[in-house]
């Protein structure tokens, strides 16, 4: 054995109790769903961790009637530093119960307990104390000096952050005064169904917080339901044009977080080390898994070689293996379908000719696993180039000059994201200025900050989660009812 | 102005990288050339390191590789042979409650207490068996450095004759601050010399850079280049006297430098954090650092050090929780 | 039936995150609104207000680097501690003041929203207050408000209504930039001041960032207003004092003054960038 083996730190699941199923979470209360009922798994094992029911349009409707019954007669009422004191408690709760919460999302979702435990959980808990404070300060929002809440919120959010995305649908909407619906992934129910119970111990109204598990047709529900004034979606581009598409000409007000393909800018005057972690934190922090993941290198030509060399040197300490263990860096593929789509897209690239290269390292015999893997000799048209793979793999392409970094990172439908990595200040704020995505990062990569504005350019979506910006997707600044787009 | 005019001596290492004359200007264009470091990016890499989890097999095995990787440490102006004495002692039979536990790799003294220590340590001085413990004197007007060269060149040859192993010297940070790189270059190539023996071998040389007084990882990254460059065998951040002495940021830029040069040339330089570290826990991520910076084979007291006094305690303490099972106290180790 | 003997509550000043007495020895009797003797408090001296302004000093650079994050939250925990002693300070109010229980509980009320709100705004005023500036030329411009430094404020003086909840007003709205403060408590009613300053060491405030003293504030307030390692003066309970001549002696070291409020300042983004200086950075952008 070796130093380098570490030997096992897993952190233990004993802190969670968990129930054989839940139900759906409606009007304050866990109730029976008129479905079915479907198993939710951990990725590492393929063990069952618990039953969850499957929201109907029933089910739906009815979570929809409690949010507008609570828009209508509680939450409306109360005035903006009484919304604020629930969100203050749930940030609390959350605070208190973090070690709980990162267990059950290394469990559920299959990435490092690390992540969970010093990123996610964190956060999440910051967007609420951050929303918190503007429930009762929205005159401040830059949206007139009486902006108005929409009323209830449809919200279905994805599987890679699921705790954190729901913090992202959630605080700002209640901050400004709406009532929800959330449908969290199909894939990862767990930590919203725990949320739940921490609205009740927060004392929250019944019926401001309804929480409908389900796959896509609840999902389709909720969107086409008539009497919700605000539908927040965070998936595929596909999914979101689709919705985009169903409400054309409708009164409801529409934000979408939506897929990247980000470019990581390296030039050659780069701090070299902290670049090379920039780029493994762009692409492999979360498997990859992150829309706005540093997914294409986009690495000056003269440094092209030095680079690749001491990125494989540093991807070799990685470790990939067991979620729960402390020492983990790169967890499970959260689904077996998800670790499809990766294999087929990757198969695509050696099909067309780049040049595969993965970390060597065991994989479990059990669950859905994917090493981080680099690409290169990349060309722009490649599928690897341009298709969103979601998954721990880098597609590596060389640029000359200033200018065509620039035009190859903007040369995609896609804008969410991009890293430039230059000790060179007047260049950084240069081509920040000319890259076409809503957050750029400057040595450093995959920063998120409940204070800082998040949203993509063209095909990535439209809106903005976080800072004073999101709060103008849940209000609308004039005294009609009704919302907009 | 950088003058063109060659320094004192070439090195082999200098001539591998700059090609021609070392001059001034050469070390300028070469130093000034390299890579600067992200400090926000490099200290978050550190603080990677510390949610590192280190359990069972493997902490036992770096609590005992930390003890074989200890200079244990006096340089107080009170020190007296009997100070000097009960140390080396200690640094022999580290555990009073286990006589099988490691040895430290040497102890570290000022120069006039050279031999008294060789002395206190008998038979298991590194002259007597191969495994056994060095000697390692601070010269060089340690800890300022402000004294004349042939000043420093005295103190440091009277070590030596004396029978330091190993000599830790201060570099000139005056003149590195004010960009007298050629000077801070010479001075380490004329210390080195004066480590030799009359039986041409070299009493092995550490280099002290007094990183808290650099200030800056760029200059931390420079003057590691500037060291090794000069015929450094170890790089060593701090002399322990200024605050602050070792970190994790620093000494990760300095294995990285390290690992530049292997990668360069094949060559192994060692690496010695001293200061400030006071806990087992912290000196674990100190190996975890190494390990996956410049690689295993750096865990060894050849390549790897730490410059301590109160370390070693919490060492034994951590080591004796992990044979007994429960949590031990002062009472239980010495004091030395 | 005897009544149990009370253990009664030694009031002292709160400076660098301790209870030092004044170190004149002096001390004032704070009577109740029946003239009844409630304790003495300390009366503090120049020398112990010129040791606020160094204890303010040295703490402030700390807490403006802290995060606003950070800062949001100890405001929040200040709420959360002075929610979980309430009973203290109605009780403390009933017997300064004279008021009703109902209206005492009123007053806790207040001041422990007021931490809220301000704890709520830590980290999002500078978004409202700070911006970036579309100049006309090739630079990167952007606006941010940071604290001013080390503030002076006397709390609301008024006769019901104010001992707890003037002191909460001014200085939350002082800490939220990042700002220290030495305050002056209300001269005739400091038992909550006091009582707040117990708070305050017990919610994660770093010693020296909130000072207060309690004496005679027409005393005190020459030397703090001419003192040259303050920043600024809020006058908001000075009313009745002769404020005009502390703005005069503010004027020599060009501090930021507030004038004199009516009653209790409200909840207000302009009083928190009354304290802030604005900063701009310009940098240049260019491709090559």
């Amino acid at each position: 054995m070796t130093f380098l083996d570490y030997a096992k730190a897993p952190e233990s699941t004993k802190i969670l109790s968990l129930r054989d199923s839940y139900g759906l979470f409606i009007g304050g209360e866990f109730v029976d769903g008129h479905g079915s009922s479907f198993a939710t798994i951990s990725p590492a094992t393929e063990e069952t961790i618990t039953h969850v029911a499957e929201a109907t349009a029933h089910d739906v409707d009815l979570a929809v009637h409690s949010a507008r019954s609570a828009y209508a007669k509680t939450w409306s009422k109360l005035s903006g530093s009484e919304r604020g004191k629930y969100l203050f408690r749930i940030a609390r709760l959350i605070q208190e119960r973090s070690r709980e919460l990162a267990v059950a999302e290394t469990l559920d979702n299959g990435k490092p307990i690390r992540e969970t435990r010093d990123v996610d959980i964190p956060l999440v808990a910051a967007w609420f104390f951050y929303y918190a404070g503007w429930a009762d300060k929205l005159e401040y929002a830059g949206l007139g000096p009486n902006p108005q809440a929409l009323g209830v919120a449809g919200q279905i959010i994805p599987w890679n952050f699921p705790l954190l995305m729901l913090a992202w649908k959630i605080a700002p909407a209640l901050a400004a005064g709406n009532t929800v619906v959330l449908k969290p992934a199909e894939t990862t129910p767990l930590t919203a169904l725990l949320f739940a119970e921490i609205c009740q111990q927060a004392d929250l109204p019944a019926g401001v917080v309804n929480i409908v598990t389900g796959a896509g047709t609840t999902g389709a529900a909720l969107v086409s339901h008539p009497d919700v004034n605000k539908i927040a979606f965070t998936g595929s581009t596909g999914v979101g044009r689709g919705i985009a598409k169903l409400l054309a000409g409708g009164t409801t007000n529409v934000t979408l977080e939506l897929g990247g393909k980000g470019a990581n800018i390296i030039f050659d005057d780069a701090a070299i080390d902290q670049a090379i972690e920039g780029i493994i934190s762009g692409i492999f922090f979360n498997q990859g898994h992150v829309c706005c993941a540093g997914s294409r290198l986009l690495v000056q030509e003269n440094i092209h070689d030095e680079v690749i060399q001491r990125l494989q040197s540093r991807l070799q300490t990685l470790r990939l293996g067991d979620p729960l263990d402390k020492n983990t860096d790169i967890g499970a593929v959260n689904s077996k379908a998800q670790l499809e789509r990766i294999q087929a897209i990757t198969d695509s690239g050696d099909a067309e000719g780049a040049t595969r290269w993965s970390m060597a390292c065991e994989i479990p015999t059990k669950g859905f696993w994917f090493p981080p893997t680099v690409f290169t000799d990349v060309q722009t048209s490649h599928r690897i180039a341009r298709d969103e793979i979601f998954g721990p793999v880098l597609s590596v392409l060389t640029f000359r000059t200033p200018d065509e970094a620039v035009q190859k990172a903007n040369n995609t439908p896609y804008g969410l994201s991009a890293g430039i990595w230059t000790e060179k200040a007047s260049r950084m704020l240069a081509i920040a200025d000319q890259l076409r995505a809503g957050v750029i990062w400057a040595n450093t990569f995959n920063k998120f900050d409940p204070a800082s504005p998040f949203g993509g350019y063209k095909e990535s979506g439209y809106g903005r989660e976080g800072g004073r910006h999101g709060l103008a997707g849940y209000l609308h600044s004039d005294s009609a009812k009704g919302g907009g787009r | 102005m950088a003058s063109t005019t060659p320094v004192v001596q070439q090195t082999p290492r200098a001539h591998t990288v700059l090609g021609g004359a070392v001059t001034e200007k050469a070390l300028h264009t070469f130093l000034d050339g390299l890579p600067g470091v992200d400090v926000v990016g490099a200290e978050a890499r550190a603080a990677g390191f510390n949610s590192r989890s280190i359990k069972n097999e493997s902490k036992a095995w770096g609590l005992d590789t930390i003890v074989r990787m200890v200079d244990l440490t006096t340089l107080e102006g009170a020190d007296t042979l009997g100070k000097v004495g009960s140390l080396a002692k200690k640094a022999i039979m580290p555990d009073p409650t286990d006589p099988g536990a490691p040895h430290v790799a040497a102890v570290c003294v000022y120069g006039d207490m050279v031999e008294a220590t060789i002395e206190a340590l008998g038979d298991w001085h590194l002259s007597r068996r191969p495994d056994g413990i060095a000697v390692a004197a601070v010269a060089t007007a340690f800890p300022s450095g402000r004294a004349s060269l042939p000043v420093k060149l005295l103190d440091t040859q009277y070590a030596v004759a004396q029978g330091a192993d190993e000599i830790d010297m201060v570099i000139d940070r005056g003149a590195f601050l004010s960009g007298k790189l050629g000077v801070v270059f010479d001075q380490i190539v004329q210390i080195k010399e004066a480590c030799v023996r009359p039986d041409g071998s070299y009493a092995h040389l550490k280099v002290i850079l007094e990183t808290g007084e650099l200030a800056t990882l760029d200059n931390v990254r420079r003057a590691s280049w500037l060291a090794i460059l000069a015929g450094a065998d170890f790089i060593k951040t701090s002399t322990g006297k200024v605050q602050p002495a070792a970190t994790l940021p620093v000494t990760v830029t300095m294995l990285e430098v390290i690992r530049d040069w292997h990668v360069l040339t094949g060559e192994k330089i060692g690496m010695k954090p001293a200061g400030g570290i006071r806990a087992s826990k912290d000196a674990l991520r100190y190996l975890v650092a190494v390990a996956e910076t410049v690689g295993e084979e750096w865990l060894t007291p050849d390549l790897f050090r730490f410059g301590a006094s109160s370390l070693l305690n919490d060492v034994v303490l951590q080591r004796q929780k992990m044979r007994t099972g429960h949590y031990s106290g002062p009472d239980y180790v010495t004091v030395d | 039936m005897s009544a149990r003997i009370v253990v009664p509550k030694t009031y002292k000043l709160f400076i660098g995150g301790k209870f030092p007495r004044s170190e004149s020895g002096y001390t004032y009797e704070v009577l109740g609104v029946k003239g009844q003797f409630l304790a003495n408090a300390a009366k503090a001296s120049r020398k112990d207000v010129r040791d606020a302004v160094v204890a303010a000093r040295s703490a402030q650079p700390g807490f403006a680097g802290a995060t606003a994050y950070l800062r949001g939250q100890i405001l929040y925990r200040v709420a959360e501690v002075l929610e979980g002693r309430r009973n203290q300070f109605v009780a403390e109010i009933r017997a300064s003041e004279g008021v009703s229980e109902s209206a005492a509980e009123k007053q806790v009320d207040r001041a422990i929203d007021t931490w809220v709100w301000y704890a709520g705004f830590a980290d999002k005023y500078a978004q409202v207050a700070g911006n970036g500036n579309p100049v006309s030329g090739p630079f990167f411009n952007l606006s941010t408000p940071e604290p001013t430094g080390v503030v002076v404020t006397i709390a609301p003086q008024g006769e019901k209504g104010e001992s707890l909840l003037g002191l909460c007003a001014v200085l939350a709205t002082i800490l939220a930039s990042g700002n220290s403060v030495v305050a002056l408590a209300h001269q005739h009613q400091p038992l909550s001041a006091i009582s707040l300053a117990e708070v305050l060491a017990t919610s994660d405030v770093p010693g020296g960032v909130v000072n207060i003293v309690t004496g005679d504030p027409a005393e005190l307030m020459p030397w703090l207003a001419s003192h040259q390692d303050v920043n600024a003066l809020d006058l908001a309970g000075a009313a009745s004092l002769d404020w005009v001549s502390f703005e005069e002696l503010a004027a020599e070291t060009l501090k930021r003054v507030l004038h004199p409020v009516e009653g209790i300042p409200g909840f207000s983004l302009e009083r928190i960038t009354a304290f802030t200086e604005t900063k701009t950075v310009w940098h240049t952008k260019a491709m090559g």
